[in-house]
């Protein structure tokens, strides 16, 4: 393992969203900032149907999270499509590193950027509202889980992608709507039956429930039986990513 | 050998036949030109060697291991500077030098990389945003870049394509310092002139098939035979009958000037005398004479133009 290259090429991802952090960390904050704003005001101190809990304390954490996915996926997504058009891609490959090391490398930093996002976002949320963290361990679980696998999913959108516009079509079409339908503005229990069982094939459902859970105590499903359709998720997305990686899926002619 | 390919072909999704079998063996310690036309596969050869493009069929030996199946070794100790010019756009020369030097696994050494910066006169914009070099100096950064790890093979792909004549002799001058010191160098260019100055070994291919592949010298002296250049005061049109007579010594007209090749026999006699009475026999007294030796770029033509030699 060449890991002192792999330890370069994460520093590197990072280092690169650092240097813009106006668009990679303050901008994503001062969005989650306005969406609580207008929340707060729009819905008082209303509570959340089914749950014991007020609707901003119940909006926080979904919020973060969403942020933390779309970080993540930011994050990766936006260097394979810049390497691939600026050209700089051709460094990569010509550089003596396997594809794990690759996928390793471009992970980490998609996890840390979004670590990093969410723990801003706190900083400046936490002090409005009397928030609790009940289970830390559940919060790192489902965030680094759901950074891990919007990471994988961004390297892969970005392999796929010929073009800015390719990627903004998924950003615009899958992430967004997927991040949005999946509970973070409500409880699941408040949809129609039938919309309740479709969310049960949704990964990010229960990433946002899970990482919810975390903080408040509650959620709309079992915790634990979740935990397993996580781990499923992240190890088929990390198999994906190292597999097309390794074949040089449209990055090789 | 530095390098041995075997059999290599490429034929791309849209169904070009990029190259067609091409045997090529780079000696350890040479100073190599790859020579060819646009399109000639000159680019799908050495992507396939940076690990770029995926080979349809074929096998490489790299420093006496097979290319395919040893790639991060090989890749430690190879340096290409690919033709397109890229670069980071999110950070300065020196940190992408430190950067490329990590990733190939090489805590960036500052001597050396204050060196490269020096010599490729970079040193100045050293710290400006790679955004803002210039055409030339972003293809200087990817020369660096190739280095930066000191591997013992460089493979250059047009890199002076673009760089003004003076800084060019200093690029070649550092090359040359490199070969001196042992590193193995391949290169590709359109000055033939450079290749036939730097270079000791030359390959030419064209239409995805090496032509041939042997020393500077010998290529120059074997092929590159020299021409008799008879001059007359009006325009020349061979006839039939002066075609044919001329015939064994190759004839090119170029307005009112007729080129004739001479041929040394095994023994290093010149055929000067028959070439020359024949030639007179044929087209009468001449207005001038004289010997042109082939270079590089004439025999590049011919071979190129006629297709396959022996």
């Amino acid at each position: 393992m060449n890991w002192y290259g792999c330890w370069t090429f994460f520093t590197r991802e990072t280092r690169r969203f650092l240097n813009v952090n106006m668009q990679t960390i303050v901008a994503p904050a001062l969005t989650a900032v306005l969406y609580l704003v207008v929340f707060r005001y729009a819905m008082g101190d209303r509570q959340v149907p089914g749950l014991d809990v007020d609707y901003f304390s119940f909006l926080i954490p979904g919020l973060v999270m969403m942020a933390m996915l779309q970080n993540a996926f930011a994050n990766t997504s936006s260097s394979v499509i810049v390497g691939k058009i600026m050209n700089v891609q051709t460094m990569l490959l010509m550089a003596p590193l396997s594809a794990v090391e690759i996928i390793i490398a471009f992970l980490a930093a998609a996890v840390a950027r979004a670590l990093i996002v969410a723990v801003v976002l706190l900083a400046i949320l936490m002090p409005f509202t009397g928030l609790p963290i009940e289970h830390l361990w559940m919060i790192l679980f489902y965030g680094v889980s759901g950074s891990i696998i919007m990471g994988g999913l961004g390297i892969i959108g970005g392999m796929w992608a010929k073009t800015f516009d390719d990627m903004a079509l998924i950003n615009n079409f899958i992430i967004m709507p997927l991040t949005f339908l999946s509970g973070v503005f409500y409880s699941v229990k408040q949809l129609p039956e039938f919309w309740q069982q479709v969310n049960h094939w949704n990964p990010f459902f229960y990433l946002i429930d899970g990482f919810r859970h975390g903080f408040l105590g509650v959620g709309d499903t079992n915790p634990f039986a979740a935990i397993t359709i996580v781990l499923i998720a992240v190890l088929l997305t990390v198999i994906a990513c190292w597999r097309l990686w390794d074949m040089g899926w449209r990055l090789k002619d | 050998m530095a390098l041995e390919v075997q059999g290599l072909t490429k034929t791309y999704k849209n169904g070009k036949h990029a190259l067609q079998g091409v045997d090529l063996s780079v000696p350890e310690g040479s100073f190599f030109a790859l020579l060819g036309p646009n399109g000639a596969g000159k680019s799908t050869l050495i992507n396939i060697l940076a690990d770029t493009v995926i080979p349809t069929s074929g096998s490489a030996q790299f420093l006496g291991k097979s290319l395919f199946e040893n790639r991060i070794w090989c890749k430690r100790r190879l340096g290409v500077v690919p033709q397109e010019v890229a670069f980071d756009p999110f950070f300065a020369p020196m940190d992408i030098l430190k950067i490329n030097s990590g990733m190939f696994g090489v805590k960036p050494d500052l001597k050396w990389i204050n060196e490269l910066l020096e010599r490729l006169e970079l040193a100045e914009h050293a710290h400006k945003n790679a955004r803002q070099l210039s055409g030339g100096m972003r293809r200087r950064l990817l020369v660096a870049q190739a280095l930066v790890h000191k591997p013992k093979v460089v493979i250059l792909d047009e890199p002076t394509a673009g760089v003004d004549v003076e800084l060019r002799k200093r690029l070649w001058n550092f090359m040359r310092e490199l070969n001196a010191n042992g590193t193995t160098i391949l290169l590709t260019t359109h000055y033939l002139e450079e290749a036939e100055e730097l270079c000791d070994q030359v390959a030419i291919i064209d239409q995805g098939k090496l032509l041939t592949s042997q020393p500077m010298k010998k290529l120059l002296g074997s092929v590159g035979s020299s021409s008799l250049v008879l001059e007359y005061a009006q325009m020349i049109n061979l006839s039939d009958e002066q075609q044919s007579k001329l015939a064994p010594f190759s004839p090119c007209v170029h307005q009112n000037a007729v080129h004739l090749c001479l041929k040394k026999d095994s023994d290093g006699n010149s055929n000067f005398n028959d070439v020359y009475q024949t030639a007179i026999a044929c087209l009468g007294e001449a207005v001038s004479v004289s010997i042109q030796d082939e270079d590089l770029e004439d025999v590049f033509l011919r071979l190129t133009h006629n297709g396959a030699i022996s």
